[in-house]
Order: structure tokens, then C-alpha cells, then sequence
């Protein structure tokens, strides 16, 4: 029992953030705008969580310039497809265990 | 610690944003029937009001023409198809919008435009292929490679929608080639890739998800 709630991340114990990562494991890159818009968040909501998953590896920044305009994308590190797919694997066993 | 409903939430919401994140949702089944229905009219026009009622095979038909009349027809044929391909887009346009209203969802995302383009890549190829087959009187090919092209581009499109577009794709591709080998039946080839198939797909998808 202690095994499965080990792998729990406490990374990934917002909404916010499992729905960013739930994203980003699905797309090879997601820009902010979108990822706001499929999430429902505001802005400010969205960057502190992004930076706290940046910050922890799970996620990387590309920064690009199309045209003009600065354009940010996120996407997943090797580090956080493994974390993630941990995490998922203990919700899973958490669910069947109880 | 966590409990039992919250993580079955948790995990609920990971399959719905993972599944939102990925994949354009907002496609009616209507657009489907809508798009065989105008193809077969537009198969109907040109058999009636453009090829006259000739003869059913092509070859035999243009073989039985002056050369100047057979690309004025050629033309008319194109022009022909290029209004049932912008009234079916429209449509399916229409509905989509209709559709993705209904379920709080945005038409134009970042899904919608890579499906988009994945979709008009191939179809911009083969679009200019056919018109270089018009530029070099290959008329046998032309609706093959409509086909082909079209159900290419299905299949690439269908990883960002739902995973009956890919099957679509797949058939569509089948009927092109046969038509390929079958040269002269084009426009029955048209009714069964473009018609047929189009309403029967529209009529799967219809009675699975509704409007």
C-alpha cells in the first residue's frame, strides 16, 4: 500500500496542472493561448503553474518568434513523461485498492 | 491523502482534456450525408446537362469529339465538381459550427488548424496533378486520383478527429485505385466514392454521436 501512494507526485496534485500535462503528453507541443483555452484558466492561473512544473523539469519552454510576434510553446521533458505516467499508474492502483 | 472519488475524477478529467487537447470533436454526421448527396446530384448534372447523356464510358465519348469541344467540356466537368466540393466544405463548415456551439467548444483551436492542414496538404497536391492530367488529356485518371488523393488526406486528417475519418479515408483510397483499373466507369466510381460512401459514413456517425 505504501508502495502505490509513494508514487503519487505532489507535482501533479492540482487540476491545473494535471490538465497541462494531460495536454502536452498527447501533443508534441502546445502554445499558451491554446492551452488557456482548453483548460479554462486565466492567464495568471496558467503561468504560475507552468513556471512550478517548469521549475520541478516536467515540462520545457520553446520560445519562437513567428514573424513579429513572440510565440511560446510548451512541451513535455523525458523526466515528465515518465513522472506522469507514474502518477497516473498510482491513481489507477489507488482506485482498485480501495 | 486522496481519496477514491477524487481520483477517479482526476483521472476522468486527464481522458477528457487529453481527448479535447487532441482531437477536433465538432464534426456532424449531416455534413457527411449532405456531401454524398451533392455529389451524386453533381454526378446527375454532368451526366444530363453536361455529358448529355452520351455515352457512359469517357474514352468512347471524347474519342467521339472534336478537340476543342472536348476541353470546353473538360472545363465544365471541373467546374462542375469544384461547386459540389465548396457547397459540401460549406456545409460541413456550417454544421460544425452548429455543433461545436452546442458542446461550449471552439470551431478554430489549435486542433481544428492542424487537422486543417493535414487535410489540405495532400488535397493541394492532388489538385495539382489533376490539373496537369486536364493539361495532358489524361481524362481516364482524373477521378482516380480525386479519390485517391481525397482518401489520403482523410487518413492523414483522421488522427486529429474522430477514428472513423481514417476508415473513410481508407475506402475512399480503395475506390480510387479500382477505378484506376476500370478506366471509362469514372463517374459510377464518383457516385459510389463520393455519394455512397460520403452518406453512409454520414449516417454511421450520425446514429452514433447525433447531430
Amino acid at each position: 500500500m505504501k508502495d502505490l501512494i509513494s508514487n503519487i507526485n505532489k507535482v501533479f496534485e492540482s487540476r491545473v496542472r494535471l490538465g497541462i500535462m494531460s495536454v502536452l503528453m498527447v501533443n508534441e507541443s502546445y502554445d499558451f493561448n491554446s492551452l488557456k483555452e482548453t483548460l479554462d484558466v486565466t492567464d495568471g492561473n496558467l503561468a504560475s503553474h507552468i513556471k512550478a512544473l517548469e521549475e520541478k523539469g516536467m515540462i520545457k519552454v520553446n520560445k519562437q518568434f513567428i514573424g513579429r510576434k513572440p510565440n511560446t510553446s510548451y512541451s513535455v521533458t523525458e523526466t515528465g513523461m515518465t513522472e506522469f505516467r507514474l502518477h497516473l499508474k498510482a491513481l489507477e492502483n489507488l482506485i482498485r485498492e480501495q | 491523502m486522496k481519496s477514491e472519488k477524487e481520483s477517479i475524477e482526476d483521472i476522468k478529467a486527464i481522458r477528457r482534456i487529453m481527448e479535447d487537447s487532441s482531437r477536433f470533436l465538432s464534426l456532424s454526421g449531416l455534413s457527411g450525408v449532405f456531401a454524398g448527396i451533392l455529389a451524386i446530384t453533381g454526378a446527375l448534372v454532368a451526366w444530363f446537362f453536361i455529358l448529355g447523356t452520351g455515352p457512359f464510358r469517357f474514352g468512347d465519348y471524347f474519342g467521339s469529339m472534336t478537340s476543342g469541344a472536348a476541353i470546353t467540356l473538360k472545363w465544365k466537368l471541373l467546374a462542375d465538381a469544384g461547386v459540389v466540393l465548396l457547397l459540401s466544405l460549406f456545409f460541413a463548415f456550417c454544421f460544425s459550427i452548429k455543433k461545436a456551439g452546442k458542446d461550449g467548444k471552439s470551431i478554430w483551436n489549435s486542433v481544428s488548424r492542424r487537422l486543417l492542414a493535414n487535410l489540405f496538404l495532400p488535397l493541394f497536391a492532388g489538385g495539382v496533378l489533376i490539373i496537369a492530367l486536364m493539361i495532358n488529356n489524361q481524362i481516364h485518371f482524373i477521378i482516380p486520383c480525386f479519390l485517391i488523393f481525397y482518401g489520403l488526406a482523410l487518413v492523414n486528417a483522421g488522427k486529429f478527429t474522430m477514428g472513423e475519418v481514417y476508415y473513410l479515408g481508407i475506402l475512399e483510397m480503395i475506390t480510387g485505385l479500382v477505378a484506376a483499373f476500370v478506366p471509362g466507369w469514372s463517374l459510377l466510381f464518383w457516385i459510389f466514392g463520393f455519394g455512397i460512401l460520403h452518406i453512409g459514413y454520414g449516417v454511421v456517425m450520425y446514429r452514433k454521436l447525433g447531430v
